[in-house]
């Protein structure tokens, strides 16, 4: 295959229909960011160690820079960019905001996307769930304290 | 003098204190909606019409000489836009220059950029490609031939100053005290700091304690790589878009190593994702500035991978470190003795200096003497990182301190407050303190709940470490513009990585007694606001603070003096109280006074400031440990910090600070090392490998601030941003004593380094005689 040749692939991508060209080559990760120019996912180490890349493929989490981006073809995207619904923060948002729960906030879509996963399937996580199932995202910055109290606040506010 | 205590982080109140309206309060940040929905644009986020991507080879050898690079393959390659080597970079000889933080030879900085003649690191850029895409100038890179001819690599402070250590640096002669030595040789600079008398102080004392310790390298490991887009236009005018602590040092880095003025050169800071130190330095900017020009005036953009920022870029030294402490009857400290050799990478400058300052600055000690030298070896350029230097020694210093206080049978809270530094004590290097606030952080700790309450259990242990940093206040810029409205656009240079648009907007609000909301900061180029030095030293919510101060002093001075004129009145006799200006009869809100006294004539302000009398930070921490038996593993079951912060402007970016740098600091205690091979190639370049701590490995991490106004600022800011990590390895090695009888006496203290000193304790034990026995 010409790994340079481009291919059109078909997705689902934050509820909204899209096509976009790759080459087979390129990852998920860099197809949002520079063939969508969703810049919202980023890369902290292109190998999976991070979580920084993290998106929902058919609801499940994945990173992003270990998915080929024909790989997405029929599937549903989520990425950061499609978190908030009709212009209001998701819940998430706005305690990491209230927490202070980002200082550089590089990582922070990564979490967010992680957590939302995490609520999805367990609305009312223990500390322990929630360090466990952030431990796939690196954070530098705040040593998660602030981190892991956003997201219990929004497990309480739901429940 | 009164300090404040704020237990406890789950304090969300939106009340100031001490009759402060906005500081104090926990506003959400400017920048902070764009940040949680990623539209925040970072330095890999730059994208611009014809936009090309660089990609650099790297030297696979840890010392070679380079004999000759052939470019042309890659040059041949389709979708090449132009490789640029060292022979492209103008500094190819010596030669010194101040840069503002003390001489240093552009010829290293340049070199380092692009490797001339030698190679010396594993992972030393060596030529850059442009390309039509990253994945193009990947494979060009790699066809690009380079003729090595490997070397011995000098890897430690042991190899380096061996006998018949092989050399580094041709040209580099010993700098010992201002005295340039005459022979080759790996060690850049010796000095030596003294007092009193070292020898009687030792002779006086009851008991010493004289241990040496070993430290490795580590990363500061934020997650943003290195990224940079040029711009070389064809008039001439160069610009820069990159993720960087300070626009204008990236500046005058690549003014100097291109050898372009200023003028032509502007700096635009995206925002920051992570810095810790470690985004002072240029990497790739330049390159992708050569490449730029190369390509016909096309935009570059190099974006750095995980695997070369590790090897390439950070790192702060591993170091060797004897300390030696004798003590009274009293338990008073007689004498101290710190020998510090630290590692500077491939050219000189380790963080030597700054530990020495730190080593035993917590302490009052009338004799003592700290050695520093500073040493290069095939390893990465060091970089600074959070309190440089700081938690290597503090490690040491503090395991020696547990040491004395443990045989004295005393308290090791108490025996830091009998010897605590306090106002008008001196530091190692001199320095004499103002008012500080050590002893009140070990008091903090002594009376928190945390180290009251007891600890039981198997292989558990609790330990406490102090640690001091010197902090700064450097150089800001900032302007004010006032709006109709009454709103303030403030425009600082300092790039903001953990709030600070928030803490100097809150500044500049409390100053003109207007709402937080009222003031919209914005972190501006290196075109728009005069020179600011970079966001580190703990400086930018002090300094720059410093200056939004200024600017609501400024802006209200202007205000009265032109409602005066027109309530025709004295200006002295225009009064501002409670966000309304009045005089006689007269009052006014201040939004409609920022219209008003703007009919005739725009109204701005700016400031710019060089605080000399910064403030001194010092912490104390606590930590309980457990540790596995059967796999060296440390688990943090608990961690409170108590710092001095002076006065807390924003306390949630407060806290922020301290858990993060208390974060690294376990990081740096127990798992986190460089791991080279015998070649000196670089193991562990990834971040699974290189392991950094996760949610999971954490406890909630907290924080006692202490609040002993700093007397020089006008709301009594202290940096806070680096001390919290000087103390946590020392804390973690006294608790794990605690757990295991061990004293590890080198860092990390990680899974397989503690077993193996387990176990070497468990074989000397069983070989000791057993009391009574023949």
């Amino acid at each position: 295959m010409d790994m340079a040749k481009k291919i059109a692939v078909t997705t689902t991508l934050n509820g909204e229909e899209s096509i976009f060209l790759c080459e087979p080559r390129q990852t998920l990760l860099e197809a949002l960011r520079d063939n969508l120019g969703l810049i919202g996912s980023k890369e902290g180490c292109g190998n999976g160690n991070c979580g920084a890349c993290n998106v929902l493929l058919d609801g499940v989490l994945v990173n992003s820079c270990l998915v080929l981006a024909p790989e997405v073809e029929g599937r549903d995207v989520v990425t950061i960019e499609g978190i908030a619904e009709d212009g209001e923060l998701h819940p998430l948002q706005q305690k990491f905001l209230e927490h202070a729960s980002l200082q550089c906030g590089i990582c922070t879509p990564g979490f967010i996307v992680s957590a939302k996963a995490l609520l999805d399937d367990n609305p009312a996580p223990s500390e322990h769930d929630v360090r466990l199932w952030l431990a796939g995202n690196l954070c530098r910055c705040t040593g998660y304290d602030k981190i892991v109290r956003a997201v219990l606040d929004v497990a309480e506010s739901d429940s | 003098m009164a300090s404040t205590k704020q237990n406890g982080t789950a304090n969300l109140a939106a009340n100031g204190q001490n009759g402060y309206k906005v500081i104090g309060t926990r506003p959400v940040r400017p920048d902070g909606v764009d940040k949680v929905t990623g539209r925040a644009v970072y330095a890999a986020d730059v994208q611009m019409t014809g936009l090309l991507h660089g990609h650099v080879l790297r030297s696979p050898h840890a010392h070679a000489r380079i004999r000759s690079i052939d470019t042309s393959k890659a040059e041949a390659l389709p979708g090449v836009r132009a490789v640029v080597t060292a022979a492209d970079l103008p500094v190819a000889e010596d030669k010194i220059e101040d840069l503002g933080e003390g001489a240093i030879n552009l010829k290293y900085l340049s070199d380092n950029i692009l490797a001339h003649e030698k190679a010396l690191y594993h992972g030393h850029a060596v030529a850059g490609v442009a390309a039509v895409n990253p994945h193009i100038a990947e494979e060009a890179a790699a066809l690009i031939e380079v003729d090595y001819e490997p070397l011995p690599p000098v890897m430690t402070v042991d190899d380096a100053l061996a006998d018949d250590a092989p050399i580094l640096l041709e040209t580099l002669r010993t700098d010992s005290m201002g005295e340039i030595g005459s022979e080759q040789t790996n060690l850049a600079s010796f000095f030596r700091h003294q007092r009193g008398d070292l020898e009687a102080g030792f002779a006086d004392a009851e008991l010493v304690v004289d241990r040496t310790f070993r430290t490795e390298t580590v990363h500061q490991g934020y997650i943003e790589p290195h990224a940079a887009t040029a711009m070389y236009s064809a008039d001439g005018q160069i610009t820069i878009w990159t993720s960087t602590q300070g626009s204008f040092a990236v500046r005058g880095q690549v003014c100097e190593i291109l050898q372009i003025p200023v003028s032509r050169l502007k700096v635009v800071p995206t925002e920051i994702g992570g810095g810790f130190g470690g985004k002072i330095n240029v990497y790739v900017e330049p390159v992708a500035v050569l490449l730029s020009q190369k390509a016909g005036h096309e935009p570059v953009k190099i974006v750095m991978s995980r695997a070369d920022v590790l090897a390439a870029t950070g790192p702060t030294s591993g170091s060797n470190i004897r300390v030696k402490i004798g003590v009274d009857s009293n338990g008073k400290i007689s004498a101290a003795l710190a020998e510090l050799y630290y590692e500077a990478g491939a050219y000189p400058g380790s963080p030597v200096g700054a530990a020495a300052n730190v080593s035993l600055a917590p302490y009052a000690i009338d004799n003592l003497q700290v050695d520093g030298y500073d040493i290069i070896v095939n390893r990465p350029r060091s970089a600074a990182y959070r309190a440089p230097g700081g938690t290597n020694v503090a490690f040491a210093v503090e395991s020696v301190v547990d040491e004395l206080a443990e045989e004295l049978g005393m308290d090791p809270a108490e025996f830091r407050i009998l010897n605590g530094a306090k106002e008008n004590d001196r530091r190692p290097d001199g320095v004499q303190y103002a008012r500080i606030g050590q002893i009140e952080t070990v008091e903090a700790i002594k009376d928190s709940e945390h180290y009251q309450s007891p600890l039981e259990g198997n292989y558990r242990g609790r330990g406490i470490a102090s640690g001091y940093w010197n902090n700064w206040g450097g150089q800001s810029s900032a302007t004010a513009v006032l709006n109709p409205d009454g709103t303030v656009n403030l425009n600082e240079a300092s790039t903001d990585i953990g709030g600070t648009r928030a803490s100097i907007a809150m500044q500049l609000a409390e100053a003109m007694d207007i709402d937080y909301e009222q003031v919209k900061a914005r972190v501006v180029d290196t075109d728009t606001v005069s020179y600011n030095d970079v966001t580190g030293g703990s400086r930018t919510t002090f300094a720059t603070g410093l200056a939004a101060y200024n600017l609501g002093q400024q802006l209200k001075k202007e205000m009265k003096r032109r409602l005066a004129e027109h309530w025709d009145v004295e200006p002295s006799a225009v009064s501002y109280e409670d966000g309304e200006f009045s005089a006689g009869d007269e009052s006014l809100p201040f939004v409609e006074a920022a219209g008003l006294v703007q009919r005739e004539e725009p109204l701005m302000a700016s400031s710019t400031v060089h605080p000399q009398d910064f403030g001194p930070g010092f912490s104390t921490q606590c930590v309980d440990v457990e540790v596995d038996p059967e796999t060296g593993k440390i688990t943090i079951l608990r961690y409170t910090i108590a710092q001095d912060v002076g006065k807390a402007i924003h306390p949630s970016y407060v806290e922020g600070q301290m858990q993060g740098g208390v974060a690294q600091g376990i990081g740096w205690a127990i798992n986190e090392e460089y791991i080279y091979d015998d070649e000196g190639h670089l193991l562990n370049a990834s971040l699974l490998d290189y392991r950094m701590p996760t949610a999971l490995d954490l406890p909630m991490i907290e924080t006692i601030m202490v609040e002993v106004p700093h007397p020089a600022h006008p709301y009594g800011v202290r940096g806070v941003g680096e001390v919290n990590i000087v103390p946590p390895a020392g804390a973690v090695a006294n608790a794990v004593y605690q757990a295991t009888g061990v004293r590890m006496d080198k860092l990390p203290i990680s899974p397989a380094n503690l077993l193996e000193a387990m176990w070497a304790k468990q074989a000397e034990d069983a070989a000791e005689p057993v009391p009574g026995d023949d």
